[in-house]
């Protein structure tokens, strides 16, 4: 299924994600973040810009690339998935819509990881439904001026820059949605407390505020009313990328049940000796590998350029919900121990809790896929 | 100037170790690595690739298979590869290694201001020989067990490493040293470098294109050409049930103890 | 020496087992008085002569030591070009002796140094060299009561009548291999002298022998060594004491558990010393690091934490099963604890049950001991 290359990247993945992301999880779910020397070292490694075009600062690979190599990463710490955000949310929508100039001066750093960018569509009053959003900007001259607040935004508390969406009101009172990179560093930019969360401590979460925040017109990403488009070119590979989170978390609690029951010993065996535990990883092994393989066709049709929109839907769907059914029952085949903080089983359990809700819940994905299917 | 550093794949013999019944290793049955030292050595010559922008070349003997090793050596960043590969070469022992791998290193070529740089050892055999031999058989001088490397124009400078502390010692180009992993920790693959690995030059050399050379001689080469047979290979006793220990005191326990320790040279 | 004019095939023409003797700053090692112990022993199932070589500068005196232990012969190469250790000066010498002298075996301590010049000379002569030896045999039936005693191999895998009649005069060169998982046993039929290094600390060193000590025969053979036979300069020779190593890679893991909780910076300190005596570091359990006794570096067990050092001291610690998971790999487990039941003697080698706080201080007074008599 993988040919060398991509083996290459999971075998690379596979020992950056033990040696150098391990031993930094309990840092990172303390402090909310992971330490700035694995930033870099990841950066170094080319990691942060994995599918970005080399001409923009990253390694020039393909989209399922950077699939494999989430999955590998998440094995290991689903929270770390944020480090590598720009190969998906923050800068594919970046590299499909900016000017050249916007690429190089703010898709190269965030690459590089140099820069951290994040994407700012949610609002606490919108979700899926876009329609709803109440960010407005309005023009002054050559600058747009932004009011509003932007919720759960992953990277908040320590990106340099946003893709923000706001609805551009015409001088006839029309709503037209608008991407917008506002710098992080602009007068009334700011942001709210950090979120304390169920799972994904590893990784910041907050609110951005916007008070007149003036952001030059150049800093429009595609066009004024081309909000959809901005939003709709990352989509795909968002959801592809979150069902790769998905599926490199079930694997890595499924390697910590297997790990597990050779170890535990009850009434005189290891319970990996028990026929109910032996069933219950083999089926568990059998959904996740089918996911897998919905996960990377679905990568591989965004490589050949081919509409992938149902096929993402499908994987994020199966996948993040078979993640969660994991979790559930990789917990309970380590017993009381899997409640308790220490075993990796108990953080992956909260970590997968979010698969099904972020980027596009589940049944945001069932809607996509009906309507797909049926008329 | 150039860095050859010579390279081995190897079972990994830090998990489990699959045995056959006639007491040889099940190869077949065992993921295989490179062998860790020779990252040190790859790195090594990187470091300096990094500061002087020389070349570097990793040269392995083995199956053809082994070649996915050379590619990951290029994606860490080497230049170009070659794989020394023959059924002629099959079962050497150190001393008709050294003497492929010398005669391979002789075809590539070695410059006055070249360094060939090796493991210390493999972990598959242990032997620690295959440096030193190649550095005979090719006239070089030697530096084993480096623990610190620097190079400025022709001058080598190494820490040496003992049991008791270091030796500092000097040398010039071409020579050959073999390193320890305290000489640096090797860096990872990059992404960029898995995707460019596949577009650098990986060179298959056979006994064909080193019949030649004048260390090849068909009687010093292969299992026939080893000076070395394995007359018997073996396990040891599996490991019995532990044991608790006691006796008329605590003392008593303890030198107990001391005895068993020392009997098996733990101690 | 060329190496064509040594005529290593000719085995009838090689006789003498030779012992090479290292020294560092004038003192021989203790592995020269293990080799020439276990050298003895196979001079005299070979009916030949032991002699050690020794090369250095003004190095007559170490002789008479020597002998003690069973030489019969010392041959010592002095000049100023072999006080420090430089390969291509004592590869050369060596060379040359042994193309003058054509000893049979010849045998080096598996010390950096001997496994430094070791290969060069075998290279260089032509023949064989097996690295790290443990055991070394020549006579057949010895080496047949090692195998039953030491391997799993029945009588038939141990086939006495074919090693007999194929190896019956061959040095036979045990070691392990692939980690100690395999060991093997390498010939040498075909040249000579034999070659091997011995591992450092697994031959039994003889009881020191006065009258041999006296009747050992010094000979000063001409060898030639110009300052232009050298290609490496030694700078300086430095001295230091073992680097502090971490958890993970350390071969010795003194681990203490909740069994210190009535005197912890005494149950500390006894581990940190035992440790030191054992040149090994200093770990926890979950409960000593939970319980601020250590800091969170020094846990055992956790997480991405499993360590497999070549000895495991567990003290005071009950043996939870992520301890368990991230220790059982250890090569050797010695556990001391209280409770008889407790679950860590499950998985260790030697279990000692009793109060650490006054089986510890034993143990590091044995340890030491042992250790100063080696």
């Amino acid at each position: 299924m993988l040919d060398k290359k991509h083996q290459m990247i999971q075998q690379l993945t596979r020992e950056f994600a033990v040696n150098e992301i391990e031993p930094c999880i309990d840092y990172a779910e303390e402090h909310g973040e992971f330490p700035d020397e694995l930033w870099e070292k990841a950066a170094r490694y080319g990691f942060m810009g994995c599918c970005i075009p080399e001409e923009y600062g990253g390694q020039g690979g393909d989209f399922f690339s950077s699939i494999i190599m989430m999955e590998q990463i998440c094995r290991t710490a689903v929270g770390a998935a944020s480090m590598f955000m720009a190969n998906s949310l923050s800068g594919m929508p970046i590299l499909k819509c900016g000017t050249e100039e916007q690429k190089q001066k703010y898709l190269r750093p965030v690459a590089e990881g140099k820069k951290r960018c994040a994407f700012a569509l949610t609002e606490p009053g919108a979700g899926s439904d876009t329609g709803a959003l109440s960010t407005t900007a309005r023009q002054d001259g050559d600058h747009f001026i932004l009011n509003g607040r932007k919720t759960f935004i992953t990277l908040g508390p320590t990106c340099d820059w946003a893709v923000v969406f706001a609805n551009v009101i015409r001088d006839d009172g029309k709503k037209a949605l608008t991407a917008f990179i506002v710098e992080a560093d602009t007068p009334g930019f700011s942001r709210g407390k950090r979120e304390k969360k169920l799972g994904l401590h590893a990784s910041g979460t907050c609110d951005l505020i916007f008070d007149d925040v003036r952001v030059p017109k150049e800093n429009i990403l595609g066009t004024v009313g081309g909000g959809w488009r901005v939003a709709g070119s990352g989509l795909s590979a968002g959801r592809i990328n979150v069902s790769s989170q998905a599926l490199g978390g079930a694997q890595g609690c499924l390697d910590e049940a297997v790990k597990y029951a050779g170890e535990r010993v009850q009434f005189g065996k290891p319970i990996a000796k028990f026929q109910n535990t032996r069933f219950k990883i083999a089926e568990m092994d059998a959904k996740i590998e089918a996911g897998r393989r919905l996960i990377y066709s679905a990568a591989q049709m965004v490589d050949r350029g081919e509409d992938a929109l149902l096929q993402a839907s499908r994987a994020k769907y199966y996948m993040s919900e078979v993640a969660n059914e994991v979790a559930y029952k990789c917990l309970q085949i380590h017993g009381g121990y899997g409640y308790m903080e220490g075993f990796a089983i108990e953080r992956f359990y909260r970590d997968l809790r979010i698969m099904p809700v972020y980027e596009g819940t589940s049944e945001v994905q069932l809607m996509v896929i009906s309507s797909a299917i049926m008329k | 100037m150039k860095i050859l550093v010579c390279a081995k794949q190897v079972p990994d013999t830090s998990g489990k170790v699959a045995v056959n019944d006639d007491g040889t290793l099940n190869r077949a049955s065992m993921p295989v690595i490179t062998n860790p030292d020779d990252l040190n050595a790859v790195e090594a010559a990187l470091k300096l690739k990094d500061a002087y922008g020389c070349r570097v070349i990793v040269v392995t003997m083995g199956p053809a298979a082994a070649e996915s090793m050379l590619r990951e050596l290029l994606a860490m960043g080497a230049d170009e590869a070659y794989l020394i590969s023959d059924r002629a070469f099959g079962g050497s022992d150190t001393f008709a290694t050294s003497q492929v791998l010398a005669a391979g290193l002789h075809h590539i070529g070695i410059d006055p201001d070249d360094i060939v740089i090796c493991g210390r050892q493999a972990i598959d055999g242990d032997t620690a020989q295959v440096g030193p031999q190649i550095a005979e058989k090719l006239d070089l001088p030697q530096i084993t067990y480096a623990g610190e490397l620097t190079v400025e124009g022709r001058t080598v400078r190494v820490q040496r490493m003992l049991e008791d502390g270091y030796m500092t010692i000097e040398t010039d180009t071409p020579c050959l040293v073999t390193c320890v992993k305290e000489l640096n920790e090797p860096r990872y693959m990059s992404i960029r470098g898995i995707l460019r690995c596949f577009d650098k030059p990986v060179t298959v050399l056979t006994y064909e294109d080193l019949k030649d050379e004048p260390l090849i001689d068909a009687s010093t080469i292969g299992l026939k050409g080893s000076p070395t047979n394995i007359a018997k290979s073996f396990t040891p006793p599996l490991k019995g049930a532990g044991v608790m220990l006691t006796g008329v005191d605590d003392s008593a326990v303890v030198a107990d103890l001391t005895d068993r320790l020392s009997a098996k040279h733990i101690l | 020496m060329k190496q064509n004019d040594f005529m290593n095939t000719d085995i009838q023409a090689f006789h003498g087992v030779w012992v090479y003797c290292e020294q560092r700053q004038g003192r021989l090692m203790s592995t020269d008085l293990e080799l020439v112990s276990e050298g003895r022993k196979l001079a005299d199932e070979l009916h030949t002569e032991l002699c050690g070589v020794l090369l250095g500068d003004g190095v007559d005196g170490l002789v008479n030591e020597l002998g003690g232990y069973g030489a019969d012969r010392v041959y010592v190469c002095d000049s100023p070009l072999l006080r420090d250790y430089v390969t291509e000066a004592h590869a050369k010498v060596i060379c040359d002796l042994v193309a003058a002298y054509r000893p049979e075996v010849v045998l080096f301590g598996a010390t950096n140094i001997g496994r430094d010049l070791a290969p060069r000379v075998a290279a260089r002569l032509g023949t064989g060299l097996c690295a790290d030896c443990t055991h070394l045999d020549v006579d057949v039936g010895t080496y047949v009561e090692f195998l039953r005693e030491n391997s799993t191999l029945d009588e038939k895998g141990i086939g006495e009548d074919k090693l007999r009649e194929k190896f019956g005069h061959d040095l036979k060169m045990t070691r392990p291999a692939f980690g100690g998982h395999l060991m093997a046993t390498i010939v040498c039929p075909r040249f000579r002298p034999a070659m091997a290094t011995v591992r450092p600390g697994v031959m039994q060193k003889a009881p020191f022998d006065e009258a041999k000590a006296a009747a050992v025969v010094t000979e000063h053979p001409a060898f030639e060594l110009a300052e232009t036979d050298l290609h490496t300069r030694v700078l300086e020779v430095v001295k230091s004491t073992r680097q502090i190593v971490d958890l993970l890679g350390a071969d010795v893991v003194v681990s203490v558990g909740g069994g210190i909780g009535s005197d912890v910076e005494r149950g500390i300190a006894l581990g940190q010393e035992l440790a030191d005596v054992l040149g090994g570091v200093l770990g926890g359990s979950r409960v000593a690091i939970d319980s601020g006794w250590l800091s969170a570096d020094h846990q055992v067990g956790q997480t991405g934490k499993t360590v497999h050092p070549k000895l495991y001291i567990a003290l005071g610690i009950s043996g939870a099963i992520q301890h368990k998971a991230g220790m059982q790999d250890s090569d050797c487990i010695i556990a001391v604890n209280k409770n008889p039941q407790a679950p860590i003697f499950e998985v260790a080698d030697y279990g000692v049950t009793g109060d650490l706080f006054k089986i510890v201080p034993l143990m590091i007074d044995s340890f030491r001991a042992a250790k100063k008599t080696l």
